[in-house]
Formats: structure tokens, sequence, C-alpha cells
């Protein structure tokens, strides 16, 4: 097993040389400069020209990057043109929104999603079995943002039970906290819900049919019990990559969530980034998704072995 | 039966917990303050960058030695008096009494020097002032001498600059820090403190009331006059999406927007907490400007061709829609103003297409495509692009609209290659109206080739004019003069302006004293 989680660990290194190369390479060569966005509109060409010295961004490209991996390497992701703090601080200040909106959507997700999935599966082509699939299929087809706006409507504007928007850090103020992430995770979640529902029908389904399930409805075991440790427990593997996937789609989720709801975390910041073309936070937030994305999956591999005695690494 | 106890108790204990959290929110909301500005500010220097958003957070913090009223007239601000020389080349500012930086050390003449210098280097009044400044001399403490190489006519109204860049006093130590690198520290002498710790670009900006700050004795008029803070604290709340603002301040989370997209405000204006404020009655105007130095708008007559074509409501009624938010009008310096004349035979205003055929058929024109650029992200400019790619399709020109974000736009103007390897012919851009008041000021009406703005006017002769502008003393030779920079821009078709419009800023009904400028201050501002 330490051998595994090693060589995975290694892999990671070539994984974020290639993103490096890649996010580097893009950046330089969309247009967009950020000189002439700090410079604003009324700025001249000479002007501009002077800032994008200041920020080294006249130096040949294969100069830019020598000098930002040698950065990286030693730690030092940079400074945002914009923001005048390292790339470090603003991440960590932005952090802790994206953290709980994720693991908030992970909770909402995993706590509906699993539960309607075993239930539909144990009462397949049932009303309750339909209801289930055409939610998961609704979940699938509607945009983010369209059911952000929605909620935003019916329990924001029109009843006044929860903010609009904006959040409250979890050390200053949990029932602020938990007010501003009701909304953000149901909107997020509803896609996963969808997601996990529909995996864990179809893998509960496919237990159903196996012989040990038979034996144990015939031990006299309960159904509870018989679907919770037999079955559940067994078609735990697909349920957890697609967990794992989810993982990932979050990210790109939170970019729109975060937007709607006015979160200030790491999927406004990479949308800030973007437009105004600050190459060293959208290089170091895209270095940290990656890290992210590959550790995920690490864990969720690992996890395997938790359900399946049959997977040894 | 335990569970059901405990879920009640939990349910009760949480909505005990919510009702007291709102209640003590709603005693603070009366002392705070919480606005949306047009964009978010990552920028802090108001000198480093043009951004209005950046121009705003410097009228909380800074000071200025002049600002404008609401009848557009300088006004003394940090100044206590001012002499001229009778020659008018020394001009002497005596700072009143009381000024301090927020770290509590007074403000000298010494901190103002640099902050001249610095705004100076960056600002295009501040450059064109600059050009006649031959040195400063520190009298004492609270005055100095600016001395000059020859009379120039607009020292007050450079130093009374209201919108970006504004010439805003910063500490000597600050101050001294290279135009083209961003300041890091945040200490004015303005009204409003900024509270670092507590700001989070990205989320919110904090400001409290400086209470050590002495307002002057005047009752405000525009950014002039008593800036007297009614709320204990401003927060800047960083929220882009304007769907979002307006839900925002229906349900009351927010107070005031600087300004709503106009499809939005049928919304605020059924809203019965709700009401729209006229705060910047100047306005903004919409630019259309031209590449001088590629082909075909090289060439003088293809460009009149084109601004023939230009009826200015179409664009207003494109992007603005309702008719009180817009003004037709073929003056340069923004109608209303001492500047402001009408051009005569429908400049802009009534199109003459035949006239245009006629212009562009003798000019030569060979057919080329005219890159027109267009941007989709800022939600006023979207609808320019396509108003005149149908005029100018309409007196023969090819157009070839390509849509971009408003970033990469404003890189791509900055390329001064030919259009078809990534250059560009045409892009539309809008102003504040007071950035734009005179021939200095209006930064589009320069003709000094690559020393110009994008698009590189050269024109000797309106550069003379602008010289002779800037030299003038006397207010009636001075108006004679705009009016021949305006004919002069008319007769090479230096660059169009294609209707003024205005956006009002969206408050509570509680919010009252939202003062009438070109920028949205919040000082006089008071919620019920």
């Amino acid at each position: 097993m330490i051998d595994f989680i090693a060589r995975r660990l290694v892999a990671i290194i070539p994984v974020l040389a290639v993103v490096a190369v890649f996010v580097f390479l893009m950046l330089r060569l969309t247009p967009g400069d950020p000189a002439a966005v700090i410079a604003g509109d009324n700025a001249t060409s000479e002007q501009i020209d002077l800032i994008r010295a200041k920020l080294g961004l006249d130096l040949p490209i294969w100069q830019q990057f020598f000098i930002w991996i040698s950065d990286i390497l030693r730690g030092n992701f940079g400074e945002s043109f914009f923001f005048k703090k390292t790339v470090t601080e603003l991440i960590a200040q932005r952090l802790e929104p994206t953290l709980a909106l994720s693991i908030c959507t992970l909770i909402v997700a995993v706590t509906t999603a699993v539960p309607l999935g075993v239930i539909a599966a144990y009462r397949h082509g049932s009303l309750l079995d339909r209801v289930v699939m055409g939610f998961s299929v609704m979940g699938f087809s509607l945009p983010t943002f369209v059911i952000g706006y929605c909620l935003i409507y019916i329990f924001a504007i029109d009843l006044g039970w929860l903010p609009v928007q904006g959040y409250t850090r979890i050390g200053a103020d949990f029932g602020g906290f938990i007010e501003h992430m009701i909304l953000p995770s149901i909107t997020l979640g509803i896609i996963y819900v969808a997601l996990i529902a529909r995996i864990t029908r179809a893998s509960v389904l496919e237990v159903l049919n196996e012989d040990y399930i038979r034996t144990a409805r015939a031990k006299g075991l309960s159904n509870r019990v018989v679907l919770m440790r037999h079955a559940l427990r067994n078609a735990a593997v697909p349920i957890l990559t697609v967990i794992g996937i989810g993982i990932a789609l979050l990210i790109g989720g939170a970019v729109v969530t975060e937007t709607v709801y006015g979160l200030p975390g790491l999927g406004r910041l990479t949308v800030e980034a973007v437009l105004s073309r600050d190459f060293p936070t959208i290089q170091a937030v895209i270095l940290m998704f990656s890290v992210v994305y590959v550790v995920i999956n690490l864990l969720i591999d690992i996890s395997y072995t938790l359900f399946d005695p049959r997977i040894r690494y | 039966m335990i569970p059901t106890i405990k879920r009640r108790t939990f349910g009760v204990l949480t909505a005990g917990a919510f009702v007291a959290a709102t209640g003590a929110a709603r005693a603070d909301d009366k002392k705070v303050l919480r606005f949306v500005q047009n964009g978010n500010m990552s920028i802090l220097d108001p000198i480093w960058t043009t951004a209005y958003v950046t121009r705003t957070h410097g009228y909380f913090i800074y000071d200025t030695l002049f600002s404008m009223d609401e009848h557009n007239a300088i006004k003394p601000q940090m100044v206590d008096k001012y002499e001229v020389s009778p020659d008018r080349t020394e001009w002497t500012f005596v700072l009143r009494d009381g000024l301090e930086w927020h770290d509590g050390k007074p403000v000298t003449a010494e901190d103002c020097i640099p902050s001249i210098k610095r705004w100076g280097a960056r600002d295009s009044m501040g450059l064109k002032l600059m050009e006649f400044v031959k040195d400063f001399k520190v009298v004492n403490d609270k005055t100095f001498t600016m001395i000059l190489k020859e009379p120039y006519g607009l020292v007050l109204e450079s130093l009374g600059k209201p919108s970006s860049n504004v010439p805003f006093m910063m500490p000597k130590r600050i101050a001294e820090t290279d135009p083209f690198k961003q300041i890091d520290s945040q200490i004015g002498s303005g009204p409003f403190i900024y509270v670092n710790a507590e700001s989070k670009p990205g989320e919110k900006h904090v400001y409290v009331k400086n209470t050590k700050y002495k307002p002057r004795n005047e009752p405000p008029s525009g950014l002039s006059g008593g800036k007297v803070v009614k709320m204990e604290r401003v927060e800047i709340i960083e929220m882009p999406d304007p769907q979002q603002q307006v839900n925002a301040i229906i349900a009351g989370e927010i107070d005031l927007i600087e300004q709503p997209p106009h499809d939005l405000l049928p919304i605020m204006k059924a809203d019965k907490g709700m009401q729209l404020v006229d705060w910047n009655p100047l306005g903004q105007q919409f630019v259309y400007r031209f590449n001088h130095v590629q082909p075909p708008f090289n060439n003088p007559k293809i460009r009149r061709a084109a601004l023939l074509a230009v009826r200015q409501e179409d664009y207003l009624k494109a992007t603005v829609g309702e008719p009180q938010f817009y003004k037709v009008s073929s003056a340069a310096f923004i109608s209303g103003t001492p500047n402001a004349f009408e051009a005569p035979n429908g400049f802009l205003v009534k199109p003459d297409y035949e006239k245009a055929k006629a212009l562009l058929k003798e000019a030569g024109y060979d057919g080329t495509p005219v890159v027109l650029m267009q941007s989709t992200t800022l939600p006023v400019l979207t609808n320019t692009a396509p108003v005149t790619k149908a005029a100018l399709e309409q007196v023969g020109f090819k157009v070839d609209m390509q849509t971009m974000d408003w970033q990469t736009l404003v890189s791509r103007r900055t390329k001064k290659d030919p259009p078809n390897q990534g250059g560009w012919n045409i892009f539309h851009t809008f102003t504040v109206a007071a950035d734009i008041l005179n021939p200095i000021s209006n930064t589009y009406m320069v003709a000094q080739g690559d020393k110009s703005w994008f698009g590189w006017p050269t024109d000797p002769d309106m550069e003379k004019l602008r010289n002779a502008y800037a030299k003038e003393t006397d207010a009636a030779k001075a108006k004679e003069l705009a009016l021949a920079v305006q004919n002069r821009a008319i007769e090479t078709a230096q660059y169009g302006w294609i209707g003024q419009w205005y956006g009002p800023g969206a408050a509570r009904k509680n919010v009252t004293g939202w003062l009438k400028a070109p920028v949205p201050v919040m000082w006089n501002v008071e919620k019920a």
C-alpha cells in the first residue's frame, strides 16, 4: 500500500509539469494584455509599455517561463499583478468559502442521493423509482445558474427566509455561515444528487440480484440490514468512483455557484483572474486544482480497500 | 420520543439564535452603509490605474487641493487660500489648518509636491500641466509655490480634476513611489480610513469614519465643500453580477448600487422600498474611435464618410433605451457645460448617406473589410458595434465585426499592426462626461501621433489649437478656442462622440444625502 501511495505521489510531478507548461503557454497565446488592463481606459500606449516592462512581460516567453518555474521550485508562486498580494495569500484568503461550499455540497449530495438511489433500486419500477429518475434527469438538464436564480427568487426574495448573496466566515458567526451556505449547497448539490442517485440505483439494483442477497433474505435478515449491510456496501465502489469524479466537477460548478451567490471563493477568484489576465493567479490556482484533483483520486482509490477486501495495492 | 424533543429543542435554539443575530445585525445596520460599485476593485492606487472604481476609493481616503462643485466650478478643498503673481507664473497655495494624515502626522507642503509630481507623470492633464511647470518651492510647512515657465490657463482645472486620474494628496514617503509601480500603503487625509485588516479584495472593502477629519465649513456641493461623514462605516461589497446586485438591494442586503444596467431599472422602479438617484447629472458619452495609422481610416475623407453615416439616437436607443436616460447632442465637450457647442449641419445627429457614399467613392475606398471590434462583456457597449456595422454598410463599407471580451479589446487596441495581422480599424468605448469638459482633459482630442490615445491621430493644427487653449487665461477667448478644437476634430473626423447617456444609481428608500457629482461619494449620505 505504501509503495502504491508513494508511486502515485511521484506520478503527480509529471502531471503538474505538463499542466504548468500547458497553462503558461495557453495564457501567453490567448489574446489579452494585463498591462493594458492595469493601465485603464485613459492610458496611452507609452504608459502601457512602461507597465509591461515593470511586470516583466516584455521579456521573451521562455525567459518568463523559467523565472516562473524557478520561483515555484523555491515555493514562491509570485505576486498578483493587481492585488498587491502574493498569490499564496490570495488563495489562502479565498480557500474557506470554496472548501465550505464543496463540503456542504457533498454532504447535501451524498446524504440525499445515496438513500434516494437505494430506495429507487429497492422499489424498482414503482412510482417512487420513476420520480427519483425523473428528478435525476431534471437535475442533469438544468444549468446551475438557472437553479440558483430560481432558488434565490423563491427563498430569498419572495419568502425572505435566506440571504440572496454573500458569505459569513465560519469563525465569525456560525448561524450566518449556515444561512449563507444553504442555497448555494442545494444549487450546486442538485446535479450531484442526480448523478450519485442514478449510479447508486444502478449499482444497488445489480447487487440486489446477486445470490448472496437472496441468501441474506433467506436467513431472515430485515430489509434494512440487507440493503445497508450487504447491498450498499457491495455497490459502494462505483458510487465512490462517481463521488470522486463529482469532486472534480465540483470545481467547475463552484465557479458558477460562487458567481451567482457572490461567494468570495476560489471559483470567483479564477473568473476575476481570467477576466483581468492576472497570469500569476490563474497559473497558481490551476496548478492547485490539479493537485487537488490528483490527490482526491488517490484517496478514492485508497478508500476502495475499505469497502472491497478483494482490492489490494 | 427523545429524538423528537431533541429535534424540537434544536429547532427552537437555532431559530432563537437566528432571530438574535438578525436583531443585532439590524441595530448595526443604521450605522453601516453597503455600497456596490460598477466592478471589482483589485487595485488600490488611483494614480497607477485610471479604473473608476479605484478613483472612487481615492475619494474615500484621500483629499484634493481643489475640487469641482455641482456647477462644475473649481473650489479650494485642502487649500485655504491661494495667490497668483501678476505675470501668472507663480501660484502660491496655503493649506488649511487641521489637515492630518490617518497616521496622525500633519499634512505639509512637502507632501503635496511629490503627490502632484507623481500624478503629473501619469495623467493626461497632469502631463500637460507639468510641461509648463518649472519648479516647486516649499515656503513653509503649510505653503508651497508652483513656478511656471509661462502662464497656463488650466492650473486650477488640473488640480481640481474630478475624475481619473485625480490629483489626490498622499504622504511624501508614499507619493515618492515610482508612478509606474503600485503604492503599498493606504494612508490619506480624507474623510474615511481604509481598514486593511477587514478588507478582502473580491469580497468587500471596509472604510470607517475618520473622526479627526476637519470638514470645510461650506455645505457640500459636488465634490467640494464640507465632507461630513454621517455613517460610522461604509462597506464596498464586490458583487460583479448585476442581477445579483438587484436581488440583494431588493432584499435589503445592500443599500446602494452605483449604476445598475438600464434593463434592470424597471424592476427597481416597481419596488416600493427603492429609489433611483440621479447622482451624476453630467452622465457619460459614447466614443467612436478610428485607427488613424492603418487604411482605410488613415484617409480623412473615409473617416468623414463613416461619421456622416452616424445617427446618435440609433446608438442611444440600442444601448440605453428609455429617452429619459439619454441626450442627443453634437457637442464634444458635453451639452450643458461651458465649452458645449452644438455642431452645424446635424453632424453625428442626422446622417447624410448620399454625401457619405460620394465621399467614399471620391476617396477611392477599395472595399477592404473594416475590422470593427465589439465588446460583449460591458452591457452598455455591446450594442454599439452592431449599430456602427449597419451604418457603415449602408454607405458602402464592408465590415468585419469581431466579437471579444472587453479585456481582449483593451489589449488589442494597443496594437498598431494591420487589421489582418491582429490590429483593428474601429472600436467604441464610453467616458465619464466630467473627464472631457475641455480640450486638454479630453484625451480623444490629443493628436500627437504615438503620444495620442489609441488610434494615434497626428494633426499639428489640432495641437496648436489645444496648446493655445491651454495657455489662454481669458475665459471668453478660451471658449472660442474650445470651439475651434471641436471644429477641427469635425473637419478631420478625428473621432466620433455618439451620444450622452445617464445611468441613475439605485438606493433603498431609507438612504438620503447622495450628492450630485461625477463620482459616487459617500460623505453626507445617511440611513434612517
